[in-house]
């Protein structure tokens, strides 16, 4: 039994022209491997990991089946879908800025991801907090758990993100653009680090994003999105020889760091 | 277009915020119709420099030269007129309540230029906007569509150097690969300066000749951008920063 099997899901918003499904008849299987969703703004990448985690609000509307490890999460109220949400499937947002508490400290809040579905002695949730911060490669765990968000950089405040959603142990991690907001050294440290930690625990991961090369490296699979439909699929090794012409034309458009084209090829944006 | 001396020429250039020295030492020269890139990470002082240039960040000590004229401590109309600055975010840099024709008529009647009608129709389509985009607000359009009105109206003032901070970075890369393509054609066409700041080293291979490393606020390296090509830096910094940006791979 695969470990998410998503079938024929629809998500589907509202516009004064009629509904617009903004992800159509999207099917795919994910064990516990690494699975890349990549596109541009718009292709709906990010709305399928929201409706696999039941976060798409009325009026948008979602259709289709989602099984987590063979349970049908489409048919779950939300109650029931809060004690899936962090425990069993986790997501790492863009920004840490946006996305953690700002009146809150770090370490409470991490504390508080576990408490919500694991109630534990004081003392052992202390120590778990603190395994976990150094699990993310947080040097000095006891000072950080003290400070509060705008006390870090960005790349501490995305391990902090990740601390905070791998504590209840979730079996699948849903990393939407995880890296976009950082500077170049620091993403590689922390998709690394999120790889390590996936492959550790024998979790499965969707990492989400716009940024090829990115997705290609650090995945065992792709599903290449455009206008809400998967355009091609593909093992990450045999990304650069895609054949969809679509994938083919995001692959030219990257400048490359030894560019010696004139002109970078654009897409046709009439059809 | 025979001027030989440079378009921007930076010697110590120190700049602080509030009395926080933010960019020390900063020296380089821009020559005329060259096209020079400031990178770095967030924090290094890079878009500090282009502001500065521009008169936003009052508190520098040094020379600063743009055009043969003396650096400034405030935004100045006459070099408004030569020296015009795009921003990274087109969703935060238009007026949201403007149109498209009033954000490119203002600098006109700012500088009082007449024939602002084909003038704005004229800079449509120099930057590939079809003329129906013309009384359009921001949010009626794509953000690649964004950056386009963005450009067109620092071209208003047909400027000789262009400050450019981050100008893809929010763009997707389909619609990177159409800005960039703009941006090298204008400068073809019109001998313009640019003066970039990204943390995209592949995009500074596109464009641009030479490049300064920039990191804590200092300029650690100033190299061909060449150099991306086979990873010929010196500095401990920038061939860190080479290879995390995906270079000799």
């Amino acid at each position: 039994m695969s470990l998410l099997s998503v079938e024929n899901l629809n998500v589907s918003f509202p516009t004064p022209q009629g509904r617009v499904n903004v992800v159509e008849n999207l099917s795919f299987e994910l064990g516990q491997e690494r699975l890349g969703i990549v596109g541009e703004s718009g292709s709906g990448k990010s709305m399928t990991g929201r409706a696999i985690l039941r976060l798409i609000r009325p009026p948008g509307r979602v259709d289709g089946r989602i099984l987590l490890e063979g349970a049908d999460l489409t048919g779950l109220g939300e109650r029931q879908m809060r004690a899936i949400r962090g425990a069993r499937i986790s997501m790492i947002m863009q920004d840490p800025r946006y996305s953690l508490n700002p009146v809150m400290t770090v370490g409470r809040q991490i504390e508080e991801a576990l408490w919500v579905h694991e109630r534990l002695p004081r003392r052992e949730m202390k120590a778990r907090t603190r395994q976990m911060l150094e699990a993310v490669r947080i040097n000095d765990p006891d000072r950080v758990a003290r400070m509060y968000a705008h006390e870090l950089s960005g790349g501490m405040g995305q391990r902090v993100m990740i601390a905070m959603m791998l504590i209840p142990r979730p079996r699948l991690l849903i990393a939407d653009e995880p890296t976009s907001a950082l500077d170049v050294s620091v993403q590689g440290d922390v998709l690394t680090l999120i790889d390590d930690l996936v492959r550790d625990t024998g979790m499965g991961l969707i990492l989400i994003s716009h940024d090829l090369p990115l997705v290609a490296r650090y995945c065992d699979r792709i599903l290449v999105m455009n206008s809400g439909r998967v355009v091609e699929t593909c093992r990450a090794s045999d990304l650069y020889n895609a054949t969809h012409p679509y994938t083919r034309g995001l692959l030219a458009a990257v400048p490359k760091m030894h560019e010696t084209r004139d002109w970078l090829p654009v897409m046709d944006r009439t059809t | 277009m025979t001027d030989p001396s440079p378009s921007i020429s930076l010697r110590n250039l120190d700049i602080a915020y509030g009395g926080v020295r933010v960019v020390q030492g900063v020296t380089f020269d821009v020559a005329r119709g060259e096209s020079f890139a400031l990178v770095g990470e967030s924090g290094s002082g890079k878009s500090t420099v282009l502001k500065a240039l521009c008169g936003l960040a009052p508190e520098w000590t040094g020379t600063m030269q743009v055009l043969g004229q003396p650096g400034l401590h405030r935004p100045n109309r006459a070099m408004a007129r030569r020296c015009q600055m795009v921003f990274q975010d087109p969703y935060g840099s238009l007026h949201p309540r403007k149109t498209v024709d009033a954000v490119l008529s203002e600098p006109l009647a700012i500088h009082g230029i007449g024939d602002r009608d084909e003038r704005v129709e004229q800079a449509l389509v120099d930057v590939g906007l079809d003329r129906r985009f013309r009384f359009r607000y921001p949010h009626q359009m794509s953000g690649g569509q964004r950056q386009r009105v963005a450009i067109a109206r620092a071209l208003m003032l047909e400027p000789e150097v262009m400050l450019l901070d981050e100008p893809t970075s929010a763009l997707d890369v389909s619609v990177q690969a159409e800005i960039l393509n703009l941006l090298k054609r204008l400068r073809a066409e019109r001998g313009l300066t640019y003066l970039l700041v990204t943390h995209n080293l592949p995009v500074v291979s596109f464009l641009c000749e030479r490049m300064a490393v920039m990191n804590k606020g200092r300029i650690v390296e100033i190299a061909q951008a060449t150099a991306l090509h086979d990873g010929s830096f010196t500095d401990p910094y920038s061939l860190a920063l080479y290879a995390a940006s995906g270079g000799n791979r």
